[in-house]
């Protein structure tokens, strides 16, 4: 494997490339998929007072928040068959309502009873919001609530749909929104000029269930995740840069930090990318099968990566090696992915208890607790010192 | 949702008239400019250019074009309706909310049950966010509406009713309003919740016959679905229906049988016509068909629905099963999936049926998975009109039969 300090070099110079992200949080689990925050943003002493506001929300849905600018985004859907979808914007200061826009589901709202149609996160280029449902309808609006374009993905392909509800969420890059439906019938991934909604490109994809979400691997290069795997798919036509063909999971995702992939594939999978160019064939660093994360996806930092089981157990791993260094029970389940600073990590499991873990070499320490009373099936987004999680009912800002 | 099929790309273009709520016809304005363009999107992103400029001239308009824009969703497909929903959150943002809306005109609108159903329930949702007891008191004359929402909070008002006479110990009247709701829902969970306060009361219902589930068919199988080849395989079912032929199955000759549920929701159990062979004494688990049903194998169910008149209707199924249907030998539409869930009315299909008989046919497929949620080989299958409102074949709700 190379060493790290050359990668960090590399990948920091592909960071510093991407879109605006200082204190914006604009993708699911934020940039990469790495969950990372800046060390020491994020309030490591929690309290019911640390809770600055909980605006309620107009429907259900466990969605990750984007945050852009002094603005929060956040999808629901409500109505007897949850077919009124909302994009709702709000004030990062005060929790109030800016905007709500709603549209129709078109395609079917059929989902199991713990999720939601508004399952899949939003993602933005800091001027527009991208939104997609469980039912495929796909929108754009600037940041003022301006609709820009609107597709109805099931309406275009009528076998687009999964009856347990579609979840994986978008991804924009190169003026692309990469658009994953991946599910068991007819199964594809779309890119789709973000300027105009038209698809530039749609692949065929493999059929099955498919809950996992998109990483960028650099500016135009993005990670689709299945059963068989990953493929690096350049976002501008669709074409495939490289192939990892021995499997990946279908729920939780890949995480690129410092110029590696972790892939729950066989565990956890280390890809190490090409510094100078991303977009040839990776190699294979390190595969661990004791870092299997449940549904969770695996979290990065400093030179350990994170990941939960199906019994809420954290587990501290090696980043160089894989090998795995410490665990520790912080009762779940969990549905959503923590975030790290590398020196602290802030989960929340379903029933809605914010922990903080303090990250030693060699153990790891519950030094925090918050209970929010709420069910939380979101990954939490931060900015600015914040945390923000949803529930059903509520969005809740912690932190500064 | 419902399967569209793709519409004539110039659908939306195509000049209309807008109905005024007293049936007159709109005045050019901004707001009906602008109208064309947004009907004029289409599958995979066709006019969204266009549609976003015009967008903005609507969602800049005053309060009182609310009307004309709820109009403008009238025989639109899904995607321009939905360009203009939004358009109209903007336009009562811009009001300053609801207490600014001009309610008589929408009150106008929503009384003319001409107007698109979704349309004149965004109207209802705006005129009770202006003046909830206006709102409340239409509710009244609606337990009958097209609009399925509408007609479901209507309902619900009945279903108050009838809990306070419940309450109040008047038990004979609270049984009348309960059946009265039932009769008008179209709502699944609140025809559910009906049928148990019902026959709690001691009263009965016919959810079979208020759905309009088929319960009688002919059916044939085992046929083989080893690795799920036979979704795509053309079994002899599926090029002539010949109810008296001996067919090559996949373990030896099978013929036609009938079949009859007598699940009050219609759900014909596959396997209760094709239980597994005992296994031998000594076969170990993996060795066997599981002992709930087999795995691999595909049936097909066909049933004769006689029409009274040619009409549009929906055909509505559920199931875990992977499955294609055929209407009088055209195929309607299918899907590969397995185990995901099941639930009434999980797919809507557009259908037209004509005048006499009709023949529905369904393959139903099952896999190999050997998991607790992946032995059931099962569909229900009903006929209704877009409401919901079972259409129940001449000779009444039963005697639909192959």
């Amino acid at each position: 494997m190379p060493r790290l300090p050359a990668l960090l070099i590399a990948t920091a110079l592909l960071t510093a490339a991407l879109p605006a992200r200082s204190e914006n949080w604009l993708e699911f689990r934020g940039p990469g998929g790495a969950s990372r925050v800046k060390e020491g943003s994020l309030p490591v002493e929690l309290s019911a007072a640390d809770v600055r506001w909980s605006a309620d929300l107009p429907g259900r849905g466990l969605s990750g928040v984007l945050v852009v600018g002094d603005r929060a985004f956040v999808t629901t859907s409500d109505g007897p068959t949850q077919d009124r979808l909302h994009l709702v914007c709000l004030s990062t200061s005060t929790g109030k309502i800016l905007w709500d826009r709603q549209v129709w589901a078109t395609g079917r709202t059929m989902c199991h009873s713990k999720t939601s149609v508004a399952a899949p996160t939003p993602c933005s280029d800091g001027k527009h919001v991208y939104a997609i449902f469980s039912s495929n309808d796909l929108v754009c609006f600037d940041l003022d609530g301006n609709l820009q374009w609107l597709r109805g993905i099931t309406y275009d392909y009528p076998n687009v749909s999964n009856s347990l509800g579609m979840a994986s969420s978008l991804l924009v890059t190169a003026d692309t929104v990469i658009v994953p439906v991946e599910n068991d019938s007819e199964s594809y991934s779309l890119g789709i000029d973000a300027a105009t909604g038209v698809n530039r490109w749609r692949l065929d994809r493999p059929k099955g269930a498919n809950w996992t979400s998109p990483v960028i691997l650099a500016p135009g290069l993005v990670a689709l995740q299945s059963k068989t795997g990953i493929e690096a798919i350049r976002a501008t036509d669709g074409s495939t840069a490289w192939s990892y063909t021995e499997g990946a999971d279908t729920v939780s995702s890949s995480a690129l930090s410092d110029g590696v992939l972790y892939v729950p594939s066989n565990g956890i999978t280390a890809l190490t990318l090409d510094p100078a160019d991303p977009a040839k064939q990776p190699t294979q660093a390190w595969r661990e099968n004791t870092l299997s994360p449940a549904t969770a996806s695996c979290v990065v930092a400093g030179d350990a990566l994170y990941t939960i089981n199906g019994a809420g157990v954290l587990t501290a791993g090696d980043r160089a090696t894989g090998k795995r260094r410490w665990q520790l029970r912080i009762e779940g389940p969990y549905s959503g992915t923590p975030v790290t600073d590398g020196k602290h990590l802030w989960a929340v499991n379903e029933a809605g208890l914010v922990r903080v873990v303090e990250l030693g070499e060699k153990e790891g320490k519950v030094v925090a607790t918050l209970d929010l009373g709420d069910e939380i099936l979101c990954s939490p987004a931060a900015a600015d010192g914040a945390l923000y999680v949803r529930s059903n009912t509520k969005l809740h800002k912690i932190g500064r | 949702m419902v399967f569209h099929r793709r519409s004539p790309a110039a659908l939306g273009a195509v000049a209309f008239l807008l109905a005024l709520p007293g049936g007159g016809v709109a005045v050019a304005s901004p707001v009906t400019d602008a109208l064309p363009a947004i009907r004029a999107v289409d599958h995979e992103g066709k006019g969204n250019a266009a549609a976003a400029k015009a967008w903005g001239v609507i969602a800049a308009a005053e309060a009182a074009a609310l009307p004309d824009i709820l109009a403008g969703m009238d025989g639109a497909n899904p995607i321009a309706a939905n360009w203009l929903r939004s358009a109209i959150d903007a336009v009562v943002t811009k009001a300053g909310g609801s207490a600014k809306l001009p309610v008589d005109s929408l009150v106008r609108f929503l009384a003319d049950t001409k107007h698109d159903p979704r349309a004149r329930r965004l109207a209802f949702d705006l005129v009770r966010g202006a003046d909830a007891a206006r709102a409340d008191k239409l509710l009244d004359g609606m337990v009958e509406d097209p609009s399925v929402e509408l007609r479901r909070d209507a309902v619900a008002k009945v279903i108050a009713r009838a809990d306070a006479l419940k309450a109040g110990e008047k038990k004979d009247e609270a049984l009348a309003a309960y059946q009265k709701a039932f009769s008008a829902s179209r709502n699944v969970e609140q025809i559910q919740a009906l049928a148990t306060t019902i026959r709690e009361l001691g009263g009965t219902v016919d959810l079979t016959g208020h759905f309009g589930f088929l319960r009688r068919w002919q059916i044939v199988g085992p046929f083989d679905n080893t690795e799920g080849k036979g979704f795509a395989t053309v079994y002899p079912p599926e090029e002539k229906l010949d109810l008296s032929a001996a067919l090559d199955g996949k373990a030896g000759k099978v013929s036609w049988q009938p079949v009859e549920t007598g699940d009050e929701y219609g759900v014909v159990n596959v396997n209760l016509s094709y239980p597994p062979p005992a296994p031998p004494a000594d076969a170990k688990p993996a060795d066997s068909e599981s002992k709930e049903g087999l795995k691999g194998v595909i049936a097909y169910a066909v049933t004769e629905f006689v029409s009274a008149e040619d009409r549009p209707a929906e055909i509505r199924l559920g199931t875990k099963n992977a499955w294609k249907i055929w209407l009088n030998g055209s195929p309607v539409f299918e899907r590969e999936e397995y185990h995901r869930g099941m639930e009434i009315d999980q797919y809507r299909m557009p259908v037209t049926l004509r005048k006499g008989p009709n023949t529905i046919l369904i393959k139903v497929c099952q896999d190999e998975q050997r998991r607790p949620w992946t032995t059931e080989w099962e569909f229900q299958l009903r006929v209704c009109d877009e409401v919901g409102t079972a259409i129940h074949p001449l000779g009444g709700p039963d005697s639909a039969a192959p």
